[in-house]
């Protein structure tokens, strides 16, 4: 297995989960939302991913239940395919390929094995909607070409397509007209609104439309905030409207009740409305939902509405109009101007969530794990406004402090500047503000950094700026009469010929703290402040700076706008090498010498990593991504690889994570395709994840008791039977639709032979090798991989072999897992 | 056009009162509109909504119902009691009866027009019977606790609904007992307000019965069974009126937030002939409360405290682009309420119960096109003359010397004289006025001020000599024999010795004051004359018709001129045509024979009918044009018609000598300042 690896860029999570609308399920138990080129499928009650269903090869644009089974499910994506899944197995049912790029899907039971995408014409901005006839036949891929056009020159987004009345007609928007065909008469309707240049029908353009399940009645939405109830639009003269008017910005989604009395609409002022009747009247809120809604559905249970958001959520909201669960992803609402960064007591990564948040995501389970809100103000969503923003954030002594920069600035000359220190409170399990300062600096904050030396008896905080200071500010104690307490001061102010401080960074021993002023570096004592010496290449700005770490640490590298990376030797005060590389991105990795640099070249980004102590590079990949990348971090590994190869040994100890300019956040994985199954234990947590029914409440806990007895009383004889639960083989037995599964006389040896207790106890070899293993799953389901391939099954029948003679446990898994891969081509053949 | 210097009146604060009731006549396609100073006006929609008839208000007939009956009879009821049938013909009141049931709230006549119900303040429902000539009582109906506020007869005329307060009741005609009591919730958005008035109620033909109310709510209920069917809550506010489209697919309602909402009648879905009435477009043409609405084939038609009358036209209703597709708000009355004086440059202004005089300012600086002159002298209030009773002024005229004033009320006719002395100012009234003089339609006075002509409306018109102090009856001309249609527009020659006169139907007649007789009639058009004049020295009567027509005839001549053969020959620009306002007043340069001076309600015109007619192709409204043009392209574009718009809303504008104008402006601004403050609406971002 280590020789076949290779290193490739994947999409590492924090994919956008608010693309499209979310679906329910038939039963409102889950939720499907497209997640970047999966289809990701929640637990409604606990906000558990249940699922990840794979397998597309491009961004996943549509996905809706099959009107004729509700248990399976439709996808389309750019890579040109309509797949059907069952959603509760997370099984790639059957693929149906286009050819053409699919923008959008619908489908609807009074269309019989007929769908409808949107594909694009070869003319720019001119998008097609077409009903696509799905072939029926048993093979797993089916070319589906027959391809018939039913509206032209329609709005790309599927908010602007709209199906009513059990499919009688379609009803499609786009800038200032509505566009109803009805699919019995073959006939277009359409109708235009006034778009004038004044100031009263300006902004009339339409923005979303949805259809009254029960009635001819068409909502749509307005870029005004104006929602038109149309009817009688089969009649070109007779048609009327209604306006319902309660938003001031634009309406980004609409959506009916299952029984059509209640019409929900969103949009920037981040309040979902519920119009009942639609009575202009007669209307309920949802409000402080955080973040603009961009889409609303509908639980076909009609128990259910779900919103997603522009922050990358979904919140669950009962009928009541109770929000019920949360499910957030990485938020890239905003620019992150904190970079990315580690905290150190979560391991997650810290970066800007929310406006005037920050937010801590877990890389592992691809989940916000809680923001911080940094500016403690109210959010006024209101475009042209300037907003309060978080700059600048950094982590000291192993996660006790947190620094953090906000300004404001109207104006040029009026800057609104505040720094914040917070402390870890073990108590609360979180950050509490401790100091405030206003204004630490007359100008923009460059740079913060904590002094993370391990022996530092005090913290220490060096913030540089544009105004020509440094500052170090040390904690000090703050106690008066009433309590005892700790607060910052501002210990030393230094600056160099006023020149702007543009960067600052601490040895690894905390004994010297390095400053650049525009193109000169500064060496200062850490102790007595006093200037050590100073460096300058005269190439440009600093841009970024940093000490080398463990054998490196006489070196200080600094990588400068004019292209140049020098690297001087802090001994000699000399500089030892330098090489011209446009340097984007230079992060130090925390358990290791390397130093990872991301450069820009015309094409896009490469990567080197190499020592600061030679100049040769350990590792460069070319043309990581073709945007520019913005930042970068290494996350240091729980457990650490053992990769053998040269090239890769950087990789063994951390894992280099890197944003985009597009704010994708990728990463480098030698994961193979095959390994990256739906791992069981995710499957079983679909099991578990279910929600806990009174009849659990009753006989279950009852249960789990007797379980625990016979637990103990079993370990007082000494005779460890395993329990059928814990076998993997067992439940993997169990789990498998039997329909799927092979004769029992196949599975039987198998069965008995996993019942049986081995001789010895568990190896020691084993338990890494276990723990390994799980770690490794664990990494595949949170490390979506970006070119997924189709696997390949001799690969995996050749590990079968060996593996059954060693691990019985383990093979058998294996073996059950191929059996599921064999399944589909047996069942087709049948 | 030439350079006037213009006296830019703004001082006459005139404020129309609010509307309080609209009936629209089907047939005839008249609308009449009641407001609450009790004047009636009855407007013709089919002559480009022109205010043909009105009669005057009464302090004590505050009108709370208004509608028309089989034959084009109208009648009105209101707060006394009184139900009044009016005389279209001779425009005064027929006769007045008293319902002897109190205060009357509602009155609606039956579908097949014979009966007349009127719902009264003691809560009794009364029928009446109506007979050529009369009205007669035939029965009461059930009494009710409070006072009925609304009725409305069921399409096929054997059940009524009657709205009183907490409640709707449903006769039946034949026994007149209630069938139903539908009670109204009081509630509004969980509030307990302390009363729910039914303002209106609506009977359709199945048996539906929609009501509004004052805690703003549209319900439509089931009158077989009494049970409330759909409620639609439209308003903070009252819901005051309501009116249905003779179809029954429309509804119109309006509230007192001054918006008017349109209901209609929409199937579920295309293949099912399952309906439910849905609330469509809000329409916010007032600032004010809609006291009331109608419903025309083609429009909706409301009108409110903001004494605006508007006429929405529902756009799928309209066959044609016409000028009927456009929306019209009516404000100003369609006749003149400002004389003037030219020689002592004074003004008179008719108010329902007073005349004020006021003398010009004058000025003696000059300047530039378009400068604002500085006053030497401010403009003077000269006198302030109060009606004695409850009547309303019908018309009022000073004489072109300025030393007489006439007026009259709907009984009495007053004559004045006027001495000036220095800066003060003497007002003689000429007591004893004969028999016949009781009630003027329209007055006017000779140019040189010796004689008075006064329209009576009985249709005759007489001829009164004015002496130092006294006067002279000297002849009346009779009416046309069988007509008692009373003249309603005077036009008299500078020269004196022609007089017109023109009734609301009928042609214009050109009198003869030499010899006393008819001297001709002017061939009939279809439309009403809205104004008239006589040119000096070539006697050339210039008509203006309400469809925007402008004719000239030559009454020397007895036939059109050649101009104005020429003018029908190519007719009229199509924006002319267009415009909604009637021409109210016509007037003449007295060095400049060839020019026409018009205006109405939004601009000021001369017409230069020595120049060329505009085509449809060229520019009407052109703006002056700039002095440094080259005469070449000022001559190439110019055209008959000189436009200015500047002046507006314009009530009255006339020529005081060559080189002076006086315009009387009224800003709609300054009206809506003297009304009563509108119900506060919280706006969004204030």
């Amino acid at each position: 297995m280590v020789e076949e690896e290779s290193v490739r860029v994947v999409r590492c999570g924090g994919s956008e989960l608010n693309f499209r609308r979310a679906v329910f399920s038939a039963d409102s138990k889950y939720i499907f939302c497209v997640s970047g080129d999966f289809v990701k499928v929640y637990s409604t009650a606990t906000e558990e991913c249940v699922h990840i269903l794979q397998g597309h090869r491009n961004l996943v644009t549509g996905i809706q239940l099959n009107p004729n089974n509700h248990l399976q499910l439709y996808s389309c994506s750019f890579d040109g395919t309509i797949k059907l899944w069952d959603y509760i197995d997370g099984i790639l049912i059957k693929t149906f390929i286009v050819g053409h790029k699919l923008h959008a899907f619908f489908a609807h039971a009074h269309a019989e094995d007929s769908v409808f995408v949107i594909i694009k014409k070869e003319k720019p901005d001119a998008f097609q909607l077409v009903s696509v006839k799905l072939p029926k036949s048993t093979s797993q891929e089916i070319e589906a070409e027959e391809l018939s056009l039913v509206l032209d020159y329609i709005n790309q987004s599927p908010k602007c397509i709209a199906f009513g009345n059990e499919g009688e007609y379609v009803a499609a928007v786009r800038d200032f007209y509505l566009s109803v065909y009805f699919f019995k008469k073959k006939k277009t309707s359409r109708f235009t609104l006034s778009s004038s240049r004044n100031r009263k029908h300006a902004k009339n353009n339409f923005t979303c439309v949805a259809c009254h399940p029960k009635e001819d009645c068409i909502a749509t939405g307005h870029e005004d905030g104006k929602i038109r109830l149309w009817r009688n639009f089969d009649d070109d003269k007779k048609y009327t409207y209604t306006c319902l008017h309660w938003h001031h910005d634009m309406v980004m989604d609409l959506a009916f009740s299952v029984t059509g009395t209640s019409l929900l609409s969103g949009g920037r002022e981040s309040v979902l409305v519920e119009w009942r009747d639609a009575a202009e009247k007669n209307k309920e809120f949802l409000p402080r939902l955080g973040a603009t809604i961009e889409h609303i559905s509908v639980s076909p249970a009609g128990d259910l509405f779900c919103t997603s958001h522009s922050d990358n959520k979904i919140i669950v909201i009962h009928r009541n109009l109770e929000a019920s669960a949360v499910i957030q992803g990485l938020v890239k609402d905003s620019s992150i101007l904190t970079g990315l960064m580690i905290d150190p007591r979560t391991k997650a990564l810290v970066l800007n969530g929310k406006p005037g948040h920050l937010q801590f995501y877990s890389l592992q389970s691809d989940k916000q794990l809680y923001n911080l809100d940094i500016v403690q103000q109210e959010y006024i969503n209101d475009y042209g406004l300037i907003q309060i923003e978080l700059t600048k954030a950094a982590f000291g002594c192993h996660g006790n402090w947190l620094a953090t920069v906000e300004q404001r600035q109207e104006k040029k000359t009026e800057l609104e500047l505040q720094m914040k220190l917070w402390t870890y409170s073990k108590k609360t399990q979180g950050f509490i503000l401790n100091t405030k300062v206003n204004m630490p600096h007359e100008d923009h904050i460059t740079a913060l950094c904590f002094c993370n030396a391990e022996n530092s008896e005090n913290p220490t905080l060096v913030t540089a700026s544009r105004d020509g200071h440094f500052k170090v500010w040390i904690l000090t104690d703050d106690s008066d009469i009433y309590k005892k307490a700790v607060g910052w001061t501002c210990d030393f102010v230094g600056s160099y010929h006023k020149y702007q401080a543009t960067n600052c960074c601490f040895s690894e021993d905390g004994s010297l703290l390095a400053v650049s002023f525009e193109e000169i570096v500064t060496i200062w004592d850490s102790e007595t402040w006093e200037l050590k010496c100073t460096f300058c290449q005269r190439a440009g700005n600093i841009r970024h700076l940093c000490f080398g770490r463990l054998t490196c640490s006489k070196y200080l590298l600094g990588a400068t706008e004019n292209g140049i990376l020098c690297c001087w030797n802090l001994l000699s005060c000399a500089l030892e090498w330098s090489a011209k590389l446009n340097i984007r991105v230079m992060e130090p990795d925390p358990n290791s010498e390397n130093v990872a640099a991301v450069s820009k070249s015309s094409v896009g980004s490469d990567l080197f990593v190499f020592k600061p102590s030679e100049p040769r590079p350990l590792y460069i990949q070319k043309n990581i991504c073709r945007e520019e990348v913005q930042w970068g971090v290494f996350v240091p590994r729980d457990v650490p690889e053992s990769f053998t190869s040269e090239a890769y040994q950087w990789l063994n100890r951390s894992q280099f994570y890197f944003l985009t300019k597009s704010q994708s956040l990728l990463t480098f994985s030698t994961k193979s395709p095959e390994e990256k199954l739906t791992p069981t234990s995710k499957q079983l947590l679909a099991e578990e994840s279910l929600p806990t029914t009174p009849f659990y409440f009753i006989l279950g806990k009852h249960r789990q008791q007797q379980d625990e007895k016979s637990n103990e009383t079993l370990e007082n004889e000494l005779v460890q039977l395993p329990l059928t639960e814990n076998i993997p083989a067992i439940s993997e037995l169990l789990h498998t639709p039997a329909h799927v599964l092979p004769s029992a006389s196949f599975l039987c040896s198998m069965f008995v032979s996993s019942l049986l207790l081995s001789k010895e106890t568990k190896s020691a070899e084993e338990i890494p090798d276990d723990i390994d293993m799980e770690e490794e799953k664990e990494s595949h389901s949170s490390g979506e991989e970006n070119d997924f391939t189709e696997k390949v099954e001799d690969i995996n029948n050749a590990d079968l072999g060996e593996d059954i003679v060693q691990q019985l446990s383990k093979s058998e898994e294996k073996e059950l897992r191929k059996f599921r891969k064999i399944d589909y081509s047996w069942i087709t053949a049948l | 056009m030439g350079e006037f210097k213009v006296h830019r009146v703004r001082f006459f604060n005139y404020v129309p009162s609010g509307i309080r009731c609209v009936a629209y006549n089907n047939q005839s396609n008249r609308l009449a509109v009641s407001r609450t100073d009790g004047t009636v006006e009855i407007y013709n929609l089919s002559a480009n909504y022109f205010q043909e008839k009105f009669f005057p208000g009464h302090e004590s007939r505050a009108t709370e119902a208004l509608c028309w009956a089989k034959g084009q009879r109208l009648f009105s009821a209101g707060l006394n009691g009184e139900i009044i049938e009016y005389d279209l013909q001779a425009l005064n009141i027929k006769y007045s009866m008293d319902a002897f049931g109190g205060p009357i709230w509602s009155m609606a006549a039956s579908p097949t027009g014979s009966q007349l119900l009127v719902g009264c303040e003691d809560g009794s429902v009364k029928l009446f019977q109506i007979i050529p000539d009369k009205i007669q009582f035939e029965r009461n109906f059930d009494r009710q606790k409070s006072r009925v506020l609304s009725l409305s007869w069921h399409p096929s005329g054997t059940h009524i609904a009657a709205g009183s307060i907490d409640y709707i009741s449903v006769f039946d005609v034949k026994s007149g007992s209630t069938i139903h009591k539908m009670l109204v919730d009081r509630q509004y958005m969980g509030v307990s307000k302390r009363k729910c008035i039914i303002w209106g109620v609506a009977f359709l033909s199945d048996g539906t019965v929609v009501s509004v109310d004052s805690a703003g709510k549209v319900q439509f209920w089931d009158s077989a069974t009494g049970t409330l069917m759909k409620s639609h809550l439209i308003a903070n506010a009252d819901v005051q009126s309501i009116a249905v489209s003779d179809q029954e697919d429309s509804i119109v309602v309006g509230t007192a937030e001054g918006t008017v909402f349109h209901f209609q009648l929409v199937s579920v879905t295309s293949n099912s002939s399952e309906k439910q009435w849905v609330r469509t477009k809000p329409f916010q043409h007032h600032t004010h409360d809609v006291r009331t609405v109608a419903h025309s084939p083609t429009a909706l038609i409301s009108g409110g405290t903001d004494t605006h009358l508007v006429i929405r036209p529902l756009m799928e209703k309209v066959e044609v682009k016409n000028y009927d597709a456009a929306l019209r708000k009516i404000t100003f009355p369609h006749r003149r309420l400002i004389s003037c004086s030219k020689k002592k440059q004074l003004l008179l202004f008719q108010f329902s119960h007073h005349l004020d005089l006021w003398r010009l300012g004058s000025t003696v600086a000059t300047g530039k096109h378009g400068d604002t002159l500085p006053l030497s002298k401010d403009a003077d209030h000269l006198l302030h003359l109060k009606t004695k009773g409850p009547e309303n002024i019908i018309c009022s005229c000073i004489s072109p010397c300025g030393s007489w004033i006439a007026y009259s009320t709907a009984s009495r006719f007053f004559l004045c004289r006027l001495h000036y002395e220095n800066d003060n100012i003497s007002l003689q009234r000429i007591s004893k006025m004969p028999a016949f003089l009781r009630s003027a339609v329209q007055i006017l006075f000779s140019e040189d001020s010796t004689k008075l002509f006064v329209a009576s409306n009985q249709g005759s018109l007489h001829v009164i000599r004015l002496l130092e102090g006294s006067f002279k009856h000297l002849h009346t001309f009779q009416a046309q024999s069988g007509t008692v249609e009373s003249m309603c527009l005077l036009a008299v020659s500078p020269d004196g010795s022609w007089l017109a006169a023109s009734g609301t139907s009928a042609g214009v007649h050109v009198y003869s004051l030499k010899r006393l007789k008819l001297h001709c009639t002017v061939p009939a058009y279809n439309f009403p004359v809205t104004a008239m004049a006589i040119a000096p020295n070539t006697n050339n009567l210039v008509i203006a018709h309400s469809d925007q027509q402008v004719f000239e005839y030559s009454i020397p001549d007895k036939q059109y001129t050649e101009w104005s053969r020429t003018v029908q020959k190519q007719g009229f620009h199509h924006l002319w045509l267009q415009r909604d306002t009637p021409i109210t007043h016509i007037s003449f340069h007295p060095k400049r024979p060839m020019h026409i001076l018009l205006h109405d309600a939004y601009m000021f015109c001369i017409i230069d009918k020595s120049l060329p007619l505009p085509n449809d192709k060229t520019l009407l409204y052109n703006p002056l044009p700039p002095t440094n043009e080259s005469d070449v392209i000022r001559r190439r574009t110019a055209h008959a018609f000189k436009i200015s718009k500047i002046y507006k809303p314009l009530l009255f504008m006339d020529l005081l000598d060559e080189r002076t104008l006086v315009a009387v402006e009224r800003p709609l601004d300054d009206i809506i300042a003297q009304l009563p403050p509108p119900i506060k609406k919280k706006k969004f971002g204030t």
